[in-house]
């Protein structure tokens, strides 16, 4: 059944066997479009740029039309880049420890993510350190003490319960008298309508402010590539209240296209800085717009 | 922010008074107006289409009612429909006579499976007075099982776990003979989080269904999920038969139109909504409030009631 295709297979039978660019083919481009979570608005604007080009003539065939598009997409993504703030691969020496801050709805990544990262930024020779700051659900701790392990990088962590913004004082503290160069803090899932937990991180915020001059120096809001429409208010309430500075993209190694992040990168500017890609430590790529935007075309 | 879908309809049908009955152009201008609303709800894009083609038939040529404008009487063919097609009225767990029954929990990654595991378990207990074991055959994510125990102490529950195996077929093999030796009733198995085209570990499940026979193979579906439900869903049910769904994370602002979507493309209906972190937050699911909801317009509902 026709669900049961990819964005890719199915823009390339939506160009299958047409000679021309008409009004049914752009009506099923929207679909496609729309089948890969990018939204209707944002679906609705690049098509109307696309129709504006072919009025115009400069998309006269359907190699044009197929670049026009990712052409589009790809600005989207692009200019969302340009806003991003520094990365932690380019660390001033200054800034130590470099603060990262995990955050997002329940079950999208968060813990694994950390486990990731960590591994990756070790790699890069540089010292960190893990707060268990997700004092709330379940075995959190235990689910991080593991990942910690498997990067041998150091975890703060307290008894669950525990206030998490105790928990990453501690964890600042620690990092400023090892001389941590990157301190990557997990917290607990949460949806962003609960004013109360979404309160909680301003307070961990201030914190870390408090502990550490400019920290947290980046906050990384975590997209299941599955999301819908709900993920683009997600990323409204945590950019207002957590201050988010970009987006971890993650379980794109399933069928779902993750393109609720380009509506998010078009709408509020922010940039896509890595991709999930599996359950496993090595399973995180820095995110490639135009390698994204390449894969839902080929 | 957005205008209403009411207000909407309103909008685009406020010539309608009047008419004798609902003629195309009209039905049309306001049909455009829900497919955004089920796409913006989430609803995937093909099953919207079939949608709103059959309320278009059923709306065609109806005469105007007297008691609602034609906005409302459009939503309300719209609402009835949808609440048709998310099963009418609200569907419970079966069981048979035979202990123990055994319930499979199963989904996508981060879905919510464990935690309504524990809450499937607790909410057995005290409504229907069953004596429910669980079981995590989870060996992959760290600490899974660790976490299904502190929610079994949490909410009173016994678990069954042999420690040293990493075996999830012989784990939950060994599950269904400890229930029945000690007389537990239900046994309630909880698995890894997996993806719908990773064949090995699709395979496992089978395993485990084999092994086990399990009365409901409950899919655990989170609230927020976008058009892709349809893909996993319909996966899930071609490789393990599921025989009811989970709708979680039900206690934010999604607005659900998954739960349309795989309804309509597993023919299984949606058995509890999950509505909080808590190990009581699970609610037996109704139709017609989630219609509401993917429609996002309890006021104009309101209305419609009174008629
Ligand atoms: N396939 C796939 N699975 C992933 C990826 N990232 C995380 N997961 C899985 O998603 C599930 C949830 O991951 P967690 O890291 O526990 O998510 P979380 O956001 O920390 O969850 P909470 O703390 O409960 O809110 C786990 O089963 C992970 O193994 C990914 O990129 N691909
Ligand atoms: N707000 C809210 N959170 C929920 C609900 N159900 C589960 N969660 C949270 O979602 C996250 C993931 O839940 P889990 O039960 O670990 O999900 P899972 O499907 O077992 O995850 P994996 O085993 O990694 O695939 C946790 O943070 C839970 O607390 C719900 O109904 N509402
Ligand atoms: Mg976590
Ligand atoms: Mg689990």
């Amino acid at each position: 059944s026709a669900t049961r295709e990819s964005l890719s297979e199915k823009l390339d039978s939506v160009f299958q066997g047409r000679k021309q660019i008409d009004a049914e083919l752009l009506d099923e481009l929207e679909e496609a479009l729309i089948a890969a979570d990018i939204g209707v608005p944002t679906t609705l604007e690049i098509l109307d740029r696309v129709r504006r080009g072919i009025a115009r003539q400069q998309i006269n065939d359907l190699a044009a039309l197929k670049e026009a598009i990712k052409r589009e997409l790809l600005e989207i993504l692009r200019a969302a880049e340009r806003n991003g703030v520094a990365s932690e691969t380019s660390v001033p020496d200054d800034i130590r420890p470099y603060v990262m801050m995990i955050v997002g709805v329940n079950g999208v990544g968060k813990t694994t993510t950390i486990g990731k990262l960590a591994h990756r930024i070790k790699a890069e020779g540089n010292d960190v350190l893990i707060c268990a700051a997700d004092t709330f659900r379940a075995a959190a701790t235990d689910q991080l003490a593991i990942w910690a392990e498997r990067t041998g990088v150091p975890l703060i962590q307290q008894r669950q319960g525990t206030d998490p913004a105790a928990v990453l004082f501690d964890a600042l503290k620690a990092a400023k008298a090892r001389g941590t160069d990157v301190l990557i803090v997990d917290t607990a899932g949460r949806l962003h309508t609960k004013s109360n937990l979404m309160a909680e991180l301003e307070k961990m915020r201030r914190v870390a402010g408090r502990e550490v001059e400019g920290a947290p120096h980046e906050t990384l809001l975590v997209i299941d590539a599955v999301t819908g429409q709900n993920g683009l208010e997600q990323a409204r309430q945590f950019l207002k209240t957590a201050g988010v500075t970009g987006i971890v993209l993650t379980k794109l190694d399933g069928t779902a296209k993750g393109g609720i992040a380009v509506a998010i990168a078009k709408e509020l500017k922010l940039p896509i800085r890595y991709a999930g890609i599996g359950e496993k430590i090595d399973d995180l790529v820095v995110f490639d717009p135009e390698q994204y935007v390449n894969d839902l075309f080929e | 922010m957005f205008e209403s879908l009411s207000d909407k309809l309103k909008r685009t049908l406020k010539n309608l008074r009047g008419e004798g009955v609902l003629r195309p152009e009209h039905v049309d201008a306001a049909l455009r107006e829900i497919r955004l609303a089920l796409l913006e709800a989430d609803v995937n894009y093909k099953v919207a289409k079939d949608f709103i083609a059959r309320v278009r038939e059923k709306a065609l040529g109806q005469e105007v009612w007297q008691e609602l404008k034609p906005a409302e009487q459009v939503v309300k063919i719209v609402y009835d429909e949808l609440v048709e097609l998310l099963g009418g009225t609200s569907s419970r767990l079966v069981f048979t006579r035979q202990a123990p029954n055994v319930v499979m929990v199963v989904g996508l990654q981060g879905s919510g499976k464990t935690t309504s595991t524990g809450k499937i378990a607790l909410w057995l207990a005290k409504n229907e007075e069953r004596k429910p074991l669980l079981v995590s055959t989870d060996v992959y994510r760290p600490a899974a099982r660790e976490q299904l125990k502190v929610i079994a102490k949490a909410t009173g529950q016994a678990i069954f776990d042999l420690p040293e195996s990493n075996d999830p077929v012989l784990l939950a093999r060994e599950a269904v003979r400890h229930a029945r030796d000690y007389g537990y009733d239900t046994l309630l198995i909880d698995t890894a989080g997996r993806l719908h085209i990773d064949d090995q570990l699709m395979e496992e499940l089978v395993q485990i269904k084999t092994e086990t026979r399990p009365v409901e193979i409950l899919f655990v579906a989170d609230a927020m999920t976008g058009q892709d439900a349809v893909r996993s869903a319909e996966e899930f049910h071609r490789r393990v038969g599921i025989t009811g769904v989970i709708l979680t994370k039900m206690d934010g602002d999604a607005r659900g139109g998954a739960a349309l979507s795989i309804k309509q493309v597993t023919g299984q209906p949606v058995k509890f909504v999950g509505v909080g972190e808590k190990y009581d937050a699970l609610e037996p699911f109704y139709p017609d409030r989630i219609a509401q909801r993917i429609l996002g317009m309890g006021d104009v509902l309101s209305l419609i009631e009174e008629v």
